[in-house]
This record gives structure tokens, sequence and C-alpha cells, in this order.
């Protein structure tokens, strides 16, 4: 199977380049990720790429295959066109081939308060939640933070900054949507901004490449919504 | 010398053990760093399913007692019981606290916990099934590890993501001053000085070929407290479960069985029942895992090698398992290519879990027999987690406890080194003979020239203990697997790297991983030779009865001549009566 793969050496000085593998290989029953650790097993120690769980969950393995963002782990080799290209996340930093820089990333995921925060006294046993209190979770609250929406995300290219991005935004609304969380009001005021918010479009890029097959969009339509309806 | 950074404690580890720990300290305002090789979200514990038992008594009636007697049934009697007994009691605590952080369990109508049935759990001391495992659907793990990450945002903790702990630093005292770790993305080393530093690296499956481990699961820890001088305990206990994919070694839950999942043999048998006549498909992972393989060994098993069998759970309906088991819906189609709403998932057993690990004593005090006895805690040292050894699994592990000793353990560890800090509130002097000899091993890989590669020594390794110390094993085949081990040890020193290169140097990494991951091997082969009985997890043909009269007691491997002591299971609870050691059936 023939490969090109995106090379980055911050230590040469050299301008990153794209180059060239050939396994010897059944591509049958494998996936992106078995492919690269064959490649750096077998043909080249230095090639580069993060990697941690193989099955989906963890997130470290985000990369953009044949021009769409995916998880090198969960994607299947035999569908995939010759030779199949293998590139860092757009948009971010790029630290050495494959591994991107994902601080911006992350710091926007701080930014919306990922946490509970109901001020009430603890409970000797559980907060009550009703299944269709939680059903509201669902879609939400699986997010692995893989990176693979964010940056695929037009609005995000143009703002890295100031757009918090789906991911972050999804989780802002995983609190929101939470019946056990008290501070609504307070996040609802942090994404009230023409930057972290109403930057999304609805472009939708982000519903397409989930892994998890989550629907960011869906839940930025829903902070959208609850702003409108706290206005009126 | 290299650059420093100074803090009251270090937790090595950002899974749920180490993310829990710290969250103590954090809250009780200690200047505490969490050194991780990953981003904290992608450890281990992110791929833990079924759930966390606790005796909440939502589903069934249900009480502490009646969880550690089965805790301690299931761990072969070789769990020590005074650590059984604290879990138990604290799980119900331990859950209702991971649930005011804000974990998404999933809810029964009455808005209560969801709790489902799981292997090895009874009522009433051995009767009727217990349905005792909160569950956040099929995805507990991620939810526990990331709600435990987000409160560590909360309570700002401060993380050294993608750093490398390489060696722990011991003075002549034999009091532990702290770690030296890789800063990935440069290759700088730090000395990271604390006067308390606690294990949180997780297991090591990865000395298998086959497993249902992550990638990064290399027992770092592990081979820090070798490097030490320091034993590892019960490193022949290693679980095999039930129900990996073949090949792959993906797991899938035993959740599934718990919603009503049942295996199959070729000839569409319900074969659990000849094993287990009362538990079933839910006995104890050690019996079902043994059960496939005699399936399996007797030309039963299903496809056309006939080396797995059939996990069937369509008949639930495909709503109910979309709802509960989403996730391994999905492991199962990516990586068996089987709809499990349509169709019965092909299994075999699968290295997953360490029973064994870093000696502890319940207040996650690493314990080792120094000078006056065996259990004598080595100042500044503490584990929690998988590897740590503390021991609430004895020989074999009972599902959803592994949550749970993460949780209560390193609460329990956080709330000992907050105590132990403020006693010993000045560092000690530093050797820094200490540190040239950490960076020695590292500069080790800088040589640039050798016949041998990582990965090359890797796979001759894993090969080795897939094929001389799986389910079954025989004083010849582990004999033979040790010689073998010994080859590939001679063969280490000719070992080089073709990348120098200093930024994120992955190659490296391995190539460290290697050097614990080896010895890891090695404490488990030695240790499974020496035990001459079938105990939990450890089941040997040519010994296949348990020995309570010689053999009751912990190995303890120490890495210098591959010496073997051993040390007393303690029998005796906190407060309540001895479970005595009996014919283990289900």
């Amino acid at each position: 199977m023939k490969f090109r793969i995106y090379r980055y050496d911050p230590e040469s000085g050299a301008a990153p380049r794209m180059q060239d593998y050939e396994l010897d290989y059944d591509p049958k029953g494998k996936k992106v990720l078995d492919a690269l650790i064959a490649i750096k097993d077998t043909l080249d120690e230095s090639l580069s790429f993060r990697r941690s769980c193989r099955e989906g969950v963890c997130g470290s393995d985000g990369v953009n295959v044949n021009g769409t963002n995916v998880l090198a782990c969960i994607t299947a080799l035999e569908d995939l066109k010759e030779p199949v290209e293998i590139r860092p996340l757009p948009r971010l930093g790029v630290i050495r081939d494959l591994i991107v820089d994902m601080e911006q990333f992350y710091q926007h995921y701080r930014a919306v308060k990922p946490y509970l925060i109901n001020l009430d006294p603890e409970p000797e046993n559980e907060r009550l939640q009703s299944p269709a209190e939680r059903a509201e979770l669902d879609g939400l609250w699986e997010c692995i933070l893989c990176g693979c929406c964010t940056t695929s995300c037009p609005s995000f290219w143009w703002n890295p900054e100031k757009f918090l991005g789906p991911a972050a935004l999804m989780q802002g609304y995983r609190f929101i949507a939470d019946s056990r969380d008290q501070a609504t009001d307070e996040r609802l005021d942090f994404l009230e901004d023409p930057y972290r918010l109403f930057r999304c479009h609805g472009i939708m890029n982000c519903v397409e490449v989930c892994p998890k097959g989550l629907n960011p969009t869906a839940a930025i339509g829903k902070i959208k919504t609850l702003l409108v309806k706290r206005a009126l | 010398m290299i650059p420093k950074r100074t803090f009251d404690a270090v937790i090595v580890g950002g899974g749920g053990a180490g993310l829990r720990a710290a969250l103590q300290l954090a809250e009780a305002d200690l200047k505490v760093a969490v050194i991780s090789k990953v981003f904290p979200t992608r450890s281990h514990t992110v791929s833990a399913q079924g759930g966390i038992t606790s005796a909440l008594g939502n589903v069934s009636d249900d009480n502490w007692h009646w969880h550690m007697y089965d805790t301690v049934k299931g761990s072969d009697y070789l769990g020590d019981q005074d650590a059984i007994e604290y879990m138990c009691r604290n799980a119900p605590t331990a859950v209702y606290e991971l649930e005011h952080m804000g974990l998404p369990f999933s809810r029964l109508p009455n808005g209560k916990i969801y709790q489902r049935p799981f292997g090895g759990q009874s009522q009433n001391y051995g009767g009727a099934q217990a349905i005792r495992t909160c569950a956040a659907a099929d995805r507990t793990g991620h939810a526990l590890l990331h709600t435990l990450y987000q409160r560590n945002i909360a309570a700002r903790t401060q993380f050294f993501e993608e750093f490398f702990a390489t060696d722990l630093i011991r003075d002549e005292a034999g009091s532990i001053l702290g770690v030296v770790a890789l800063e990935i993305e440069t290759g700088q080393a730090w000395l990271f000085e604390s006067r308390a530093t606690l294990l949180a690296t997780g297991g090591a499956c990865r000395i298998f070929r086959h497993s249902t481990n992550a990638h990064i699961n290399t027992g770092d820890g592990l081979g820090m407290v070798l490097r030490a001088g320091l034993p590892l305990e019960d490193m022949e206990f290693w679980q095999f479960h039930p129900t990996g994919i073949p090949e792959v070694g993906s797991l899938i839950t035993e959740g599934v069985r718990g919603e009503g999942g049942y295996l199959l043999n070729k000839d569409g048998e319900k074969f659990m029942e000849r094993y287990a006549p009362n538990a079933k498909d839910l006995a104890s992972r050690d019996v079902v895992s043994r059960a496939i393989a005699q399936e399996i060994l007797a030309g039963r098993g299903c496809g056309p090698h006939g080396d797995f069998v059939y996990l069937k759970i369509d008949h639930i309906g495909a709503d109910k398992v979309k709802e509960r088991l989403p996730g391994i819906r999905e492991l199962s189609m990516q990586f068996a290519g089987v709809d499990p709403c349509v169709a019965p998932m092909p299994v075999t057993p699968t290295a997953h879990y360490m029973m064994g690990g870093i000696p502890t004593n319940m207040h996650g005090q690493v314990v080792a027999p120094v000078k006056y006895g065996p259990e004598e805690p080595v100042p500044g040292l503490y584990a929690v987690g998988e590897c740590a050894c503390v021991s609430v699994h004895g020989a074999n592990r009972l599902g959803g406890n592994s949550l749970l000793d993460l949780v209560v353990f390193g609460r329990a560890a956080g709330l000992h080194m907050i105590d132990f800090l403020r006693e010993n509130p000045i560092p000690a002097n530093l050797p820094e003979q200490q540190v040239d000899k950490a960076m020695a091993r590292l500069a080790r890989w800088d040589k640039k020239t050798g016949t041998e590669t990582v990965a090359g020594l890797r796979t001759d390794m894993q090969r080795i203990m897939q094929d001389h110390c799986g389910v079954y094993r025989r004083e010849d085949l582990l004999k033979e697997g040790i010689a073998k081990l010994d080859q590939v040890e001679a063969r280490l020193p000719d070992a080089a790297l073709s990348d120098h290169s200093k930024m994120f140097n992955t190659v490296r990494l391995e190539a460290l991983e290697l050097e614990n991951l080896i010895p890891i091997a090695r404490a488990t082969l030695v240790s499974a030779l020496a035990r001459t009985e079938s105990r939990g997890a450890h089941t040997r043909e040519d010994f296949p009865k348990r020995d309570d009269g010689q053999w009751l007691r912990h190995t303890l491997y120490t890495r210098e001549n591959d010496q073997l002591d051993y040390k007393p299971v303690r029998l005796k609870p906190l407060t309540v009566e001895t479970f005595q050691p009996k014919e283990r059936t289900y």
C-alpha cells in the first residue's frame, strides 16, 4: 500500500514536506493507525504521531486523511484511495510530523468552565435526575476532545483565538443542559459574544467529521435559542 | 545538573487514580503537580466501560458487607480483607461524591443512579445475583475520567502534560525525594523535587501480544520501583478478560452479559451452564475465561480456526442495545464487522488487568520489607490504582471494582499525603548522584550503532508472554519462557535508535517503555513459576488445586537475582469477622 505522509522536523530547519512510503501490507481489517505503526516499526522510526487507546475513545490520534479529519485508529484502510495522504489536523501549529499543538483547543475548552456548578449543600445520597433530564446530555458528554471538529471549522480557521470552536461550545452546552447545573445565566453571559459563539455560521463540517457521531452544530443552535429566549 | 521544579507533592499519572488524589491535594491548597505522558483524558481509564461497583441498593437489596464477601471470594481469598472492607464500606460515598462532581450516570425511572448486574455479585453472601454496578451507559470510564479532569480544572491543579517520568530519586535513608521526567515536546529532562510522590501509572498489559490495554500501558511506575530496588507484589496474577475482540484485543464489557447476553460455542450451546450452574455467564472472570479456553481446546470454538466463541445480545432488542451498550456496538462494528443488534460478536479471553503491582497499605503508602517487617512504609512514596497492589483484587478482580479502587484509594492516598506533608515540612537534601544515574540511563539511547530495534525486541517479548504465560501455565512452558526472555534481555544492549532528535522523539519513549516492560515480564514469569498452585487467574495445569496451606500468601519479587519473598495475606478485616477461605464455586 502506498502512503504520502506530512513530515516536519523542527530541529532540521527544513520546510515541511510530503514523504512517500510503501508497505507490503494486506489492508483487510486494518486501520490507518495500524499502518502508521507498521511504518514506524519497520520503515522509519522517526515518523511521529500520537496514539493511546487504539479504539476510538481517547481522542489522541486525530489526523487528516485524504482531506478529511478522522481518528486514525478507527479509519479502515481498505476504503481509502491510494496513495493515502496523511496530514496533521489543519490550522493548529505543527510540533512535529502529525503532532499538533493542541493548547489553543484546550484553552477554549477550559474557558467554558467545563464542570458542574451547583452551590447547594450536597445531599447525603445522589442528586435525583430523571431519565428524561439525563437524556438531554446524550450526544454531548461523549465528546473525546480529539479536535477533529474544531480544526475542520472555517470559522475557527479565521478566528482561532476568539472563536471557541464546536468542541468547546458543545461542552459549554453540556453543562447548560444538565438539570443539576445552576450556572446557566453565567454561562450564557460568557457565550453571548460576537466571536466566542456567533462566529458559528452553521457550516456543519463539525457534524460531518465527528468520529463519535455527535452534533456540535445542534448544541450551538440550542445555546443560540436560549440566548434569544432570554432576550425576550 | 538538570533544571529543577519543586512541589509539595508530585503525582505521576493522569488517569482516574492520579486525578482523584490530585483533587484531594489541590483542594487542600497544597502545591501539587500532575505529570502525565499523555493529556489526562487520553489515559486508559477512559476505556473502562461497564461501570463502578457500589452497594447502593438502588435496584436490588444490597449492602457493603455482601460486596465485601463477593470481593474476597472473587479474589480467591488472596485479597487483604482490611483493604477490601475499607473499599466496599467507602464505595457508596465514593460514588455519591462522583455524582455530586457531575458524573453523568445513567438513571433509573425514580431518578437514582442506574445499576446493572456484573459477574461475581451476590446478595446475602453467595445468594441470588446482586445488581450492583453503577453505569454511565457503557462509557463509565470516559465519564469518570472526564469528570475528574474537569474538577481538577476547577481546582487549578498544575498539569505537566506530555512529560514522561523516568526514575525515582531515592536517598541513602530510603526516602523518595522526587522524580526525573522528560518534557516530551522539547526532550528536556527535569527534576521534580517533592516531599511526597504518588505513582498512578496504570497497568502493563502491553507485555502481552494481545491485550485490551492502550498502547500507553507499559507499567512505567513499576519499572521505576524495580530500578529503585523495591519489590513488586503478586505479579503472577494477570486477568484475562473473557470477552476481547479476537486479534484486535478491544474489550467487550461484562455489562453485555449483565444486560442479558450469553456465550455460545459452535454448536450453539450456552456452555457456561456446564461450568457455573448458578451464576452461568456472570461467574467470575477467571472462571469464564477458563471455560472459553476449554471450549476452544475441545474443538468447540467458532470460526474457520475454531479460536473464538460468540457473545449474543441481539435478543434483548435493538433499542436496548443502542441505549445501554452504544459504545460496544460501535467497537463491534468497527473492529469485528458485526452489529450486535442483529448478530453475535466473536470474543476470546484477552489480557486485561494486572492484579499485582507496587505493594501498598490501604493509605496508598508503598510498603516493602526494608529492615524490620514485610510492610514498612517507604517514606515519601505512594502508589494507587492499577499500578498498585493494595491488595483488594487478590488473585482475580471482579468487574466494576477497578474504577472503585481508583477513586477510593486515590482519595485515601491524598488524605494520607496531606498528613505526611504536614508532619514533614522540610525537604531532605537531594542526592545528585541519583540524578546522574537516571540521566546516564537516558544517555544510553544516544548510542548510534546497534543491531537490534526497539520494535523487534518488544514484539519478541510480547510473543513470549502470550505463548508462555497465558490463561493456562505449566512448569516447562514457564521455564522455557524465562530462557527466551533471557535472550531478549541479552539483546537489549545491542539495541539502538535511528532517530536521535530531541523534540517529540516517540521512538526514544518506546525504548524507555521497553525498559519498563521487560523487567515486568520477567517478574511475572518468575513469580508464576514459583507458585505451584492454581488460584484465581493463575492457573497451573500441573498444579490444578488451590493450596491454602502453602500458598495463602503474597509474592514479593525484587529484581536483584530475581529474589522472591513472601508475606502473609491480611485475613483480618477492620471491624467485621474474617471470611474464611473455602471452596470457590459459582
